[in-house]
């Protein structure tokens, strides 16, 4: 395939402004291309740009789509990091797109981007996330309260007990654990980081009465228990959730029933 | 093609749509068709908190909160409306946690309330903390919730299913909604929706301005559809600019910063929001926080080398007031800026935010289609609404409370409806429209290109319509939309596949953006006023005697196929309180 090189003058190249006092630089972006409408075949295919390296490596991507090649696909929205639609590997590890400046990647070597792994790819960075969203839908993700008279008011709840499962009601379910994860990748049967990340959520939530039955699930074959704590996990997870921490008071709690 | 038959379709999966679908899901046959997987909705990106007055803190009560919403909102809210949203606010609050959300807890246990802009007590007293929060991420773990919920019982998505049109029919002299057409984005398929009752859900329209908090899907599909159709749009002329966004991003800072807090300040370190607002100073409403941050920068009291922002200021909070509380926030001023908030202050400018303006409804979610007609089978809340509880300028905190309680009534009133009525008949070829817009953009060879129109679009909106408008910047923005709405038709795509084509959708959102850009600025040129969000500098007081009205735009198409707008006016409902100066 041919790669397209941007002419300074181009529109890509013009500095946004706010960055106008920051030098541009000229980065290879890398990109990971499959569309199964033209070929069975993925390719890498190269694209030069004039970017501030301030800039988020989904900057970089729109460049590319909107000024040089519109059939570039993948996911976002938010662009900063709250919605969860453009996890992807870059220069080999799992990070949002729009979390990623420039600067902290190398800039000097070619940014290689590709899809995150053991997701069936559709199309380019697109990859099928409903596996993803099965594994995560099988854990029971919602409060399960057992009393037949709801209270009138607010359940109460200590700041401490509200605490104990504060970093798990961070997910985002992005994926970037999951698709981080050497088991994961190996067997798709295996629940996967996310799933047990959302299911610590409600085993440790002080109001929900559906414990025993989340454990129970999650001692499967496919469960916690094939976790080698590689932490993969923890270091992809964009929001900072401590991943393997997660699993492991779940595997405590599936030993001591404690929770 | 093809052919689905539901009792209720709902458009969106943010907050109000899924809000919408645990109630009709329960009452209905519904299916709920979003262009982003529920969990990436822009609900997810809200900071702050809900407004209640739970009053769990101190004292409080929803009549003090009706009070602040039509103050707030400058008078333009319609009261009986303010007036439920406070109402059953609370309920709203406790029915998420119920559902399981973790709101912070006081120390007895409750959950905890803080301080946001414009919510006082007893009638503009003092602040009163009223927002129920969780950390400043409050709108993720409402999504998150409803999500849960959403599975529990067992709601039926299609996702990445972009809806593209509106069908309406006509029966016995009534135009009723029969359906919608939604394009399948992993296959190009085109799926006909005929539906008994139809919510749109779809949020809002900020991506027509370049400095914003939105998200890049939020372009107003909801409403361009139903505008389309002949459907009016109330007070499109009303878009809140929040504050406090990361300077020349967008990217929002909440104002629970201030809440907690923060202190704005310009070059000299003044805390200048004394001079504007006394008593509420930093907590003032956005629109008189926004246009003061302005006044500085115009006076020259701006910071940085070009003084074209100011600073937001958290360094005398204790860190771990800022970890526990703003957690988020603070990570964008490190991720994004490279600050540490903990010793330095953020840049901050304002950041197109939030439309006031949409779809018209009654209380019960149901579409008007002129001041007072129901278009049958139609229903509309949250960001793509218009009630109006937030008149000419929201409050924080009051729109996670208007998806809820509004989400909720619609997805009653919906599912009821479709009860009592049979299917209306879908017109005849009902795809027409999306095929024929599908296949001009896929076969167009003409030499524009939407990134460059879109850029175009964005920048005349900035500097045209934004804090400060005048009949001169608003002209030239309603010129520059006519340009650019006539080199739209010559353009072309890349991308001619059918799988996954997100160059094709761009496309037409930016299709939609066009549209209501012209909405905003001709709504905005003829309100000769100024009122909350929509500031003339040509006209700078309220004139209550010839604009105390909601704006209703409707789209008229002449014989020779011209497109035009014309304006007409509703009147705003009060019903307690007077409208009065407002100052804070
Ligand atoms: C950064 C930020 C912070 C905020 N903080 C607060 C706060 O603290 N408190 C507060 O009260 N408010 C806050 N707001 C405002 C509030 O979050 C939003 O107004 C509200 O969440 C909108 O919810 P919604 O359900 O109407 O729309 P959204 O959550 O935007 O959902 C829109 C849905 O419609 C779908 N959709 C759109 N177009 C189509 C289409 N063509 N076909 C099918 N589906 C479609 C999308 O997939 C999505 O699911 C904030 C807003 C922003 C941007
Ligand atoms: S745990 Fe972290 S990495 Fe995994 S899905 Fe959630 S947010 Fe993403
Ligand atoms: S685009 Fe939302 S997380 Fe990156």
């Amino acid at each position: 395939m041919a790669t397209p090189v941007l002419d300074k003058a181009d529109a890509a190249g013009q500095p946004e402004p706010g960055f106008a006092d920051s030098p541009y630089i000229t980065v290879t972006f890398r990109v990971r291309r499959f569309n199964p409408e033209v070929s069975a075949d993925a390719v890498w295919e190269d694209f030069q740009l004039e970017i501030d390296p301030k800039e988020r490596v989904l900057d970089g991507l729109h460049k590319i789509k909107w000024d040089v090649d519109g059939t570039l696909t993948f996911r976002r929205s938010c662009a900063h990091g709250i919605c969860g639609s453009d996890a992807m590997r870059i220069n080999g590890k799992n990070r949002l797109a729009c979390k990623t400046l420039i600067k902290d990647i190398n800039p000097e070597k070619p940014i290689t981007v590709e899809p995150i792994k053991g997701l069936t790819v559709l199309k380019d960075l697109v990859v099928d996330m409903e596996p993803f969203f099965q594994a995560y839908r099988d854990v029971m993700p919602f409060l399960i309260t057992k009393d037949t008279n709801e209270p009138t008011r607010e359940r109460l709840q200590s700041a401490e007990d509200r605490e104990r499962f504060d970093d798990t009601t961070k997910c985002i379910l992005c994926a970037a654990c999951t698709s981080s994860c050497p088991v994961f990748w190996n067997d798709g049967q295996y629940f996967g980081p996310a799933a047990i990340v959302n299911a610590h959520r409600f085993i440790f939530d002080s109001r929900d009465e559906a414990g025993e039955q989340r454990l129970e699930i999650l001692n499967d074959r496919d469960g916690v228990w094939r976790c080698r704590t590689t932490f993969n996990c923890t270091d992809a997870c964009p929001r900072g959730i401590e991943v393997t921490k997660a699993i492991q008071e779940v595997k405590r709690a599936l030993i001591t029933r404690r929770f | 093609m093809k052919i689905h038959k539901y009792d209720t379709v709902i458009v969106g999966a943010g907050g109000a749509g899924m809000r919408a679908a645990i109630e009709s899901t329960k009452r209905s046959r519904t299916a709920v068709l979003t262009k982003l997987y529920p969990t990436r909705s822009h609900t997810g990106a809200a900071q702050g908190g809900m407004a209640a007055a739970l009053a769990n803190v101190e004292e409080d009560n929803w009549e003090w909160h009706t009070f602040d919403t039509v103050k707030g909102g400058d008078y333009l809210v319609d009261q009986d409306a303010a007036e439920i949203l406070a109402k059953e606010a609370i309920d709203a609050v406790l029915d998420l946690e119920k559902m399981g959300l973790p709101f912070n807890r006081t120390p007895n246990g409750t959950i905890d309330q803080r301080r946001f802009g414009g919510h006082s007590r007893n009638h503009g007293e003092a602040p009163v903390r009223r927002s129920c929060y969780a950390a400043d991420r409050t709108g993720h773990m409402i999504l998150q919730t409803l999500y849960q919920n959403c599975v529990k019982e067992g709601v039926e998505f299609f996702n990445e299913f972009y809806v593209l049109d509106q069908l309406i029919t006509e029966e016995d002299g009534v135009r009723k909604s029969s359906g919608v057409v939604a394009y399948e984005l992993a296959t190009g398929e085109i799926h006909i929706f005929q539906a008994k009752a139809v919510i749109y859900a779809s949020g809002g329209t900020g991506k027509f301005f370049k400095v914003t908090s939105n998200a890049h899907t939020l372009t107003g599909d909801g409403q361009a559809a139903v505008y389309r159709r002949g459907l009016p749009l109330e007070d499109m002329e009303f878009f809140q600019f929040h504050p406090t966004g990361i300077w020349r991003m967008g990217i929002l800072l909440t104002e629970g910063a201030r809440g907690e807090g923060g202190i704005l300040r310009n070059k000299d370190g003044e805390r200048f929001m004394e001079k504007y607002a006394p008593v509420m100073k930093d907590l003032a409403s956005r629109d008189v926080v926004s246009r003061s941050i302005y006044t500085e920068i115009r006076e020259g009291r701006g910071c940085g080398p070009e003084g074209d922002h100011v600073y937001l200021d958290l360094t005398h909070l204790p860190p771990e007031q800022l970890d526990a509380k703003l957690p988020d926030i603070t990570e964008f001023a490190r991720t994004y800026l490279g600050i540490e908030p903990y010793t330095d202050p953020i840049p901050i400018q304002p950041t197109a935010h939030y439309a006031m303006g949409g779809i018209p409804t009654n209380v019960e979610g149901e579409v008007l289609s002129d001041n007072t007609t129901v278009v049958p089978g139609l229903y509309a809340a949250g960001e793509v609404a218009c009630v109006s509880v937030h008149g000419a300028n929201r409050l924080g905190t009051n729109s996670l409370l208007d998806i809820n309680v509004f989400g909720r009534r619609a997805g009653i009133a919906a599912a009821e409806y479709a009860h009592t009525v049979d299917f209306v008949e879908l017109p005849e070829n009902p795809a027409e429209f999306v095929v024929s817009q599908i296949e001009r953009l896929r076969t167009s060879t003409g030499n524009e290109r939407v990134a460059t129109l879109r850029r175009e679009l964005q920048e005349t909106m900035d500097a045209n319509v934004m804090v400060f408008r005048t009949e001169q910047t608003i002209k030239t923005a309603v010129e520059k939309i006519a340009e650019l709405r006539e080199r739209y038709k010559n353009v072309s795509i890349q991308d001619k596949g059918k799988r996954f084509n997100t160059d094709l959708l761009e496309a037409i959102e930016l299709g939609n953006l066009l549209d209501l850009a012209e909405v905003m600025a001709v709504s905005a040129l003829a309100r000769k006023e100024s009122r909350g969000g929509h500031y003339r500098e040509d006209y700078p007081n309220r004139d209550d005697v010839n604009f105390m009205r909601h704006t209703m735009a409707y789209r008229e198409v002449g014989d020779d196929g011209a497109e035009s707008i014309r304006l007409d006016y509703k009147p705003v409902v009060q019903t307690r309180y007077q409208p009065m100066e407002r100052k804070y």
